[in-house]
């Protein structure tokens, strides 16, 4: 009787079984999650290591985890390097377009699709889902010769163009972003747009001036989903561009900067890193925002 | 304010309101239409079943004019999933049935092509494998942290869970180079740290089982922290109350996991293990970038051979081919997940 | 002079092939203050949503001021409208919640100012303008929902069971709050509640609903002491009207009513009268309030009737005290003064007064 009274006086006393065992199974949990750390964290260390060392420091058989004369040359090289800042700059622009246009496409049509019923709303919003669980890799064969087969049509050149990206990057974006932006807007109490009606607001004053507003929270979400696949996507680019002057960042390091048989392992773990940092540097700040958004997908919108 | 204020205050500020001034004048619109549309009632012998037409209308307009205002806020998402998702998944369809240079109809010739190869088998065995393997250890590794994590006390988890998420949020293409160098035939951190223990050295990437074995770690070390941060929230969403009530009924730790947890999350459970599934089996870069296939073919996903056969062998058809054999499996998947799906917004 | 009056003729509601509204007829003067009351599900909301426009009329007609309304849309109707929730927009602060509909219309600034200021000092909330909802009370919430129909100057008030998230208390609080309100602004309101004291206590005229139907209409005083329906009588009154089942019967010159083969009670010589022509074979119900139960005294007033029983439980509440008991296996409850010293399972000897009865048909709920 006495142990349960000590219990309930907080987990703090040394007193009593229960606590005793709560006391082990917070020990225990931190040594795990200490091990399973190490393991999450080890690559991205590693890569910050390697990338302060110089050429010659790598090539001598001293312990790899340590780095006995830290430089900055790499970084300086590739920052100064105009191929690499075209790579960054590919990059950014074709990021911050995609999510430009993702937002555009989905905002919209998750506001019809979650408030306006009208027929076959039901069968898109399930379709838009069901897009979403198409991989990349089912259609760069067919979009590649479709762009191919436009391309010869028209004229314009498509292949080996970054700005073909653009065009390509919201199919992997849109249907997840309408999908949590559903999510959002259907969260949204019917008596809001109601009182917006009522106070005398048109539909797209309803979504500009309250939905928008409201479902902030969801939309930057929506925004940090779109940017890291925008940056991160590996396989399109790689299929679509292939001059050095075309390339995103991912695509860049791992061609230009592996020469034949030759590694430099010190730039390409630099240029990993800076190529990491953007989503990584939104992730330290909006790091609420990114875990929403990932366990939203997971609910009905 | 005395009683009537308002009214006249209401009264001398009117007419700087456009909305209310047009009022009047759009009411005795309404009242002209409906004094006509009641004479047309007492002509019709006064049923009020008469009168229901005229509302019927109304309704159907505003409907029409609410589902026009629908089907252009949803066009673009319409245009956009029908001209760069759908046409290019049947135009896939299309291409399979070419030969090589895409000027003959082979029928299924390419499809049969396939079945006569023995790299087509090993494919399929290894993307089952892989993806089988790399979803049962991230779903493990998700569940058993989620667990650790939410032992411990509120105020830590938010350090802990941004620590754990890491490998999320860096572009797999990058961090899978900074596996492939801690692979490195001859400069392995691994390996350099298992001498210590008269381990090694390892072939990670040289030989067909190790670079299996690297390649399941990799996407491991990638997807797990995604089931840790859905386990995580699912499991701060059941209440308190059911385990000190199952304290009461004095079941043990495992019980509880049992009897509550799992049945609380088994939802949740099913649509990240299956959406995992999905994008695991489709899954390009890790083993692009870590071994492009090899050693002799063992590795290759469907996605990287398509690519091979497909962009760098020049064969489109025969790669369309390849990448169309992951629709089975992905619809199959595609399909539990809606249902769960949608059970989960039930529920809710 | 602008008139605010709000008129429904055969309005009705249709979902599918479910009537949520069946025809309603009802006329609201201008200044009144009308609370739709009745069991959930019975179409009051759907009513007044018609009226707000939120929801289109399947039949009959909705005017305001006179005008049809029916095909004009919600903002150009001129009403406001407080939500249960209180919809207020979380991103935005008290002021700009209520200057909301002002400034879509464009009304020029200081205009808005003006009435929001006035609003806020009318209401108590001058000191919260700047605040955000999220930030606020639910009674303070209550305040600025109210506030923004209010700073409109609308012809009329709709309100949508706005006390209902409120805890017991500050729901008292808030009723007399929009009472005083509304005799300061004297806007037509017609208010939905499922809470008869709400009804009772804010109403001019209350509208009993039930069933997609309209059950009776009249001031509280008329529906608590002339209920036309049975429902309207069970529903209006806490703790309930009790209904006991009975019949009619010649004794010796004198009708009487008998509950049970045990009790009988001779009616008051009004009531006879009345209830004189009814057949004796008619299934009745008596209805009597538990306040007309009362225990017994040594001097009753005429048409007082005083009767033993054995109560089952009782339920002190301070200023009287519930006893509940069985006639014949109808429970029935009484409100007796506290110190009667009425006890759980002990005898007890009660009086019905039967100047206050009811007598109701039993199958068709009629009030006879």
């Amino acid at each position: 009787m006495s142990t349960l009274v000590i219990d309930k006086a907080g987990p703090t006393r040394k007193l009593g079984s229960m606590s005793r065992d709560r006391a082990w199974a917070l020990r225990w949990s931190y040594f795990f999650l200490v091990l399973f750390a190490i393991f999450f964290l080890t690559p991205p260390v590693y890569m910050l290591i390697t990338s302060l060392k110089s050429s010659a420091e790598i090539s001598a058989a001293t312990n790899p985890w340590w780095v006995f004369h830290p430089t900055l040359s790499n970084y300086v090289e590739l920052l100064t390097s105009n191929q690499f800042l075209r790579f960054f700059w590919n990059s950014s622009i074709i990021s911050i377009v995609v999510v430009i246009v993702t937002m555009l496409i989905s905002i919209p049509a998750a506001f019809a699709l979650a408030r306006m019923k009208f027929w076959g709303s039901a069968t898109l919003a399930t379709g838009v889902f069901l897009t979403y669980l198409i991989p990349d890799s089912l259609l760069f064969i067919p979009l590649f010769k479709m762009l191919a087969m436009i391309q010869d049509f028209t004229g314009i050149t498509l292949l080996n163009r970054w700005y073909v990206l653009v065009f390509i990057y919201p199919t992997l974006t849109v249907p997840f972003c309408t999908w949590i932006m559903i999510g959002y807007f259907a969260s949204i109490p019917k008596e809001l747009d109601e009182a917006a009606i009522i106070d005398g607001a048109s539909w797209l004053q309803t979504l500009l001036r309250i939905f928008i507003p409201v479902a902030l929270p969801g939309l930057i979400a929506a925004t940090i989903f779109a940017f890291t696949v925008s940056w991160a996507q590996f396989l399109y680019p790689l299929v679509f561009t292939t001059s050095v002057d075309q390339l995103v960042l991912p695509v860049g390091i791992t061609t230009t900067l592996i020469k034949g048989d030759v590694f430099n392992w010190g730039q390409i773990m630099t240029g990993a890193l800076l190529g990491a940092a953007p989503p990584l540097i939104i992730y330290a700040f909006l790091m609420d925002y990114y875990i929403a958004g990932l366990t939203a997908g997971a609910t009905k919108g | 304010m005395p009683p009537g204020m308002s009214r006249q205050g209401a009264l001398a500020l009117r007419p700087h309101d456009k909305g209310v001034d047009r009022s009047p004048a759009s009411s005795f619109i309404f009242r002209q239409k409906a004094h006509s549309m009641a004479d047309v009632v007492v002509q019709q012998g006064r049923l009020v079943r008469n009168a229901r037409p005229r509302k019927a209308s109304g309704l159907r307009n505003m409907l029409g004019r609410k589902s026009t205002v629908a089907f252009f806020l949803t066009l673009p998402l319409i245009l956009l999933i029908a001209l760069l998702v759908l046409y290019p998944a049947f135009f896939s369809l299309y291409l399979a049935t070419l030969n090589k240079a895409m000027t003959k109809f082979v029928g299924l010739g390419n499809f049969t092509f396939l079945f006569k190869r023995e790299t087509f088998w090993m494919v399929v065995k290894q993307s089952c494998i892989f993806a089988v393997t790399a979803v049962v250890f991230k779903a493990l590794i998700g569940f058993i942290v989620a667990h650790f994590v939410h032992n411990i006390p509120g105020k830590k988890q938010r350090k802990w869970r941004g620590m754990l998420l890491v490998p999320w949020v860096i572009p797999p293409a990058m961090s899978t180079l900074a596996w492939l160098w801690l692979f490195d035939p001859s400069y392995s951190a691994f390996n350099y740290t298992l001498s210590f223990f008269g381990v090694g050295p390892i072939p990670w990437l040289g030989e067909t089982f190790w670079a299996r074995f690297s390649v399941i770690l990799v996407n491991v070390w990638y997807g797990a922290p995604f089931f840790l941060i859905m386990y995580l929230a699912a499991l701060k969403s059941v209440p308190d109350q059911l385990y000190e009530a199952a304290a009461i009924d004095g079941a043990n730790w495992w019980q509880k996991i049992w009897y509550i947890t799992l049945p609380m999350m088994r939802n949740i459970i099913a649509i990240t293990t299956l959406f995992s599934l999905i994008v695991t089996f489709a899954n390009f870069d890790i083993v692009r970038i870590l071994t492009s296939g090899g050693p002799l073919d063992t590795t290759h996903l469907f996605a990287t051979w398509a690519f091979q056969v497909g962009i760098q062998s020049s064969d489109i058809p025969l790669g369309a081919c390849v990448s169309l054999f992951m629709v089975p499996i992905l619809a199959v998947a595609a399909i539990f997940i809606l249902r769960d799906v949608s059970k989960r917004g039930n529920e809710a | 002079m602008l008139m605010a009056d709000v008129s429904l003729r055969k309005v009705i509601k249709r979902y599918d092939d479910v009537e949520a509204v069946r025809g309603i007829d009802l006329d609201i003067a201008d200044h009144e203050f009308i609370v739709l009351v009745g069991p959930s599900g019975c179409g009051k909301s759907t009513t007044l949503r018609m009226i707000a426009g939120l929801e289109d009329i399947s039949d009959g007609d909705i005017m305001i001021g006179g005008d049809v309304v029916n095909d004009v849309p919600p903002k150009d109707r001129d009403i406001a409208m407080v939500f249960q929730n209180y919809a207020l927009y979380p991103h935005m602060t008290v002021a700009e919640n209520m200057s909301f509909g002002l400034r879509l219309k464009h009304y020029p600034k200081a205009e808005i100012k003006a009435r929001v200021t006035e609003a806020a000092r009318l209401l108590d909330i001058t000191d919260l303008i700047d605040r955000k909802p999220k930030q606020l009370s639910g009674g303070q919430r209550q305040r600025v929902a109210m506030g923004r129909a209010i700073v409109r100057n609308p012809k009329v008030f709709l309100f949508d069971e706005p006390l209902s998230n409120l805890d017991a208390k500050l729901r008292v609080q808030m009723r007399i709050e929009i009472k005083k309100v509304h005799q300061k602004v004297r806007t037509t309101t017609v208010y939905v509640t499922h809470d008869q004291v709400e009804a009772m206590t804010l109403a001019d005229r209350v509208v009993v609903m039930n069933k997609g139907r309209i059950e009776q209409i009249g001031t509280p005083n008329e529906l608590y002491h002339k209920p036309a329906t049975r429902f309207v009588a069970g529903f209006i009154g806490s703790p309930a009207m009790n209904f006991i089942p009975c019949r009619l019967e010649d004794a010796g010159g004198t009708l009487q009513i008998r509950l049970t083969d045990r009790i009988a009670f001779a009616l008051p010589s009004a009531r006879a009268a009345r209830y004189n022509a009814l057949p004796r074979t008619d299934k009745l119900l008596l209805g009597i309030r538990p306040e007309h139960l009362t225990e017994s005294h040594a001097h009753l007033g005429s048409g007082v009737e005083s009767f033993d029983t054995v109560l089952d439980v009782t339920e002190p509440m301070g200023m009287e005290t519930l006893v509940y008991f069985g006639l014949d296996g109808t429970p029935v409850c009484g409100r007796v003064d506290p110190n009667a010293g009425a006890k759980d399972g002990a005898p007890m000897r009660l009086a019905m007064d039967l100047n206050n009865m009811h007598l109701l048909n039993e199958e068709t709920g009629a009030v006879l």
